[in-house]
């Protein structure tokens, strides 16, 4: 059995299919990357795995267990992490409460113990700041801690976004594009981050990415979507040489 | 400037940051023990509504401050709380156990709300707590076994642990500054663990909440239970103080002024609540004032400048029509509402952040400090 599992994935919006009867696997600790052109269904697919979309038909499976019908919460409380292509920070909160955020599932205080502060929340709130602060330690953020994210730019945002996912500390990372709008050295970072999470962290990810050379880099297995369907599934070089995926991108 | 040296978690999550803060907040807590022996009785009557109307605000802010939830109905909650308390009163029931019925009983209508606004954002959600407003204003009136109807209930003076708590006695100010300040600790200590970065997280992206495992449903219904709840407490103390209370006493405009209460003070800061509610209950002295002084002052002010006594008399007549129009409070709120919306969205603490901020780093303050940013676009679709 599979680590993670979609089986016959299928999102239509009327007659248009997004995505359409898609079936992957992805084995514990890979790095698998979607790629694609605009359009092809990618995000789509995120968002079906973290419940923001119901699939209209199809199966997701994870650690051997049905999660098509867990709610959007419940997806993070099993240790499934996103992060989004157009940055869904905390705009008004400190970089600290986005990431304290992020620890959310695993806190287990009730209402009244909260209103009060007891003793027990406030050791349970210094344990969920020192796992932070490793989080912030492992992606460099030292220097924006007490910052709010409204005056932070565009680099440091995703870079925030990916260490509040950590935060949960997932078992499975599915992120949206991390490099777009990064520069090249924010890129490499980038790329030996998610390296370092495989290794150290020993989390498997998921990514769509359009920067072909990160996803060289980083990728152990790679698929190829185009107008919902999948073209084509293996190494990235076999993925890039595939005719269809060359017919996609090119034109035929 | 002061730079505060981290050396523990704890000084991140301390209420009281440092000395400074004990400090001006020990001398604003003897101020207001000392008060009720020293200002007149109809200041002292102004400072117990500031704090009723801050209770509420703390109440307001929670929920539309830090949740995002804009409700207009919360004249109803303060309505609920007050006939919940007056009700039990009759049966001789102590005070203690009115008061926090009053509470619970609010918070569990708030609620019941929050359920149907789970699936309504901004305006419509405006709408909803509009109607659920009248609603409540129409079963005050009609149900007269329980509420009288439209002759009201009078409310008998308080007694607390077998003493008499007359309305414009100390000791009321000092409940009601306590129900305030517990208030006020209480939400901080929510603000500062996962629930209340729950409610910021729902603010500012319920699809990131959601990614994060929070349960947007369960947190927005806390969120209006927790705020319906404290308006109710602070009703059953309005009542006390008003010692008569009646339906067409928490109307629209009732609600509208606790929405100016924290838009004007400053929707992300607690300070904001108290701020604010210094404001609006100081709006009334301010327009007696201008009905009774400064029609006279101008018309005095005229003859000074020679106008002959009949000239005179006529300006001053039509500046007094003008001051004791009817609508005249009305209109002076939208006109503040909308001055400030467009030149101080942050509110008076924003303004007073701005100038503490200005000495602090003196001369180098820039405006561009607090200038709104604009802000990168976000997925709505996603909602």
């Amino acid at each position: 059995m599979s680590y993670f599992r979609a089986e016959n994935l299928s999102l239509h919006f009327g007659g248009l299919k997004a995505v359409d009867a898609v079936s992957f696997a992805v084995e514990k600790g890979e790095i698998l990357s979607i790629i694609g052109p605009n359009g092809a269904g990618k995000s789509s697919i995120f968002n079906l795995i973290s419940r923001i979309y119901r699939p209209t038909a199809g199966r997701i499976f994870f650690e051997d267990q049905d999660i098509t019908e867990v709610p959007a919460y419940g997806i993070a409380r099993l240790g499934i992490a996103r992060t989004f292509q157009n940055i869904e920070l905390f705009e008004n909160a400190s970089v600290i409460s986005n990431l304290l955020v992020g620890r959310h599932r695993h806190s287990a205080t009730q209402l009244w113990q909260e209103v009060l502060f007891l003793p027990s929340v406030r050791s349970a709130e210094k344990d969920h700041r020192r796992r932070v602060e490793q989080v912030i330690e492992f992606l460099d953020l030292e220097p924006h801690r007490d910052k709010l994210i409204s005056g932070l730019p565009y680099g440091v945002r995703k870079v925030i976004e990916l260490a509040r996912a950590l935060c949960t500390e997932p078992r499975l990372i599915l992120l949206d594009e991390p490099s777009s709008g990064l520069n090249v050295e924010e890129t490499d970072d980038m790329s030996f981050w998610i390296q370092d999470m495989k290794s150290e962290l020993g989390i498997t990810v998921v990514m769509v990415e359009h920067d072909m050379s990160l996803v060289n880099r980083v990728s152990d297995r790679v698929i190829a979507l185009n107008y919902g369907r999948v073209l084509a599934m293996g190494t990235p070089a076999e993925v890039q040489r595939h005719p269809d995926v060359v017919a996609a991108y090119l034109g035929t | 400037m002061r730079f505060l040296f981290k050396t523990d978690y704890d000084d991140d999550i301390r209420l009281l940051p440092h000395s400074g803060y004990v400090f001006s907040y020990g001398t604003l807590l003897v101020l207001l023990l000392i008060a009720p022996y020293v200002l007149s009785s109809y200041l002292m009557s102004q400072l117990v509504f500031v704090c009723i109307y801050a209770t509420v605000g703390v109440a307001l802010l929670i929920l539309t401050g830090f949740t995002g939830q804009a409700s207009l109905g919360h004249a109803a909650f303060l309505a609920i709380g007050a006939y919940t308390a007056t009700y039990l009163q009759q049966f001789g029931v102590p005070f203690v156990v009115y008061f926090l019925a009053a509470g619970l009983f609010a918070g569990i209508v708030g609620a019941i709300v929050g359920f149907p606004a789970l699936r309504l954002q901004g305006i419509y959600l405006v709408i909803a707590t509009i109607s659920f407003a009248f609603i409540v204003e129409e079963i005050l009136a009609r149900w007269e076994s329980v509420t009288h109807g439209n002759e009201g209930m009078r409310v008998k003076t308080l007694q607390l642990f077998g003493a008499a708590v007359p309305r414009d006695s100390p000791a009321f100010f000092f409940l009601c500054l306590a129900v305030l300040i517990l208030t006020i600790v209480g939400t901080l200590n929510l603000l500062r663990s996962p629930t209340g970065r729950a409610f910021v997280a729902i603010r500012d992206s319920e699809t990131a909440a959601r990614s994060m495992g929070i349960n947007v449903s369960l947190y927005k219904v806390k969120s209006f239970a927790i705020s319906a709840g404290i308006t109710g407490l602070a009703g059953c103390l309005f009542a006390h103080k008003l010692s008569f209370i009646s339906p067409e006493m928490f109307t629209l405009q009732l609600s509208i002024e606790f929405i100016i209460v924290i838009l004007i003070g400053g929707t992300f800061s607690l300070h904001g609540a108290v701020l604010g509610a210094i404001f609006i209950v100081m709006i009334d002295p301010f327009l007696t004032y201008l009905k009774d002084d400064v029609p006279g002052m101008i018309g005095s002010l005229a003859t000074a400048f020679s106008m002959g006594s009949e000239r005179a008399g006529h300006i001053q007549d039509s500046v007094a029509a003008f001051a004791s129009a009817n609508g005249l409070k009305g209109a002076i709120y939208g006109v503040i509402i909308v001055l400030f919306v467009l030149f101080e969205p942050l509110g008076l603490y924003g303004r007073w952040l701005k100038i503490k901020l200005f000495f602090q780093l003196f001369p180098l303050y820039k405006r561009a400090t607090f200038k709104r940013q604009k802000l990168y676009v976000k997925s709505e679709r996603n909602r």
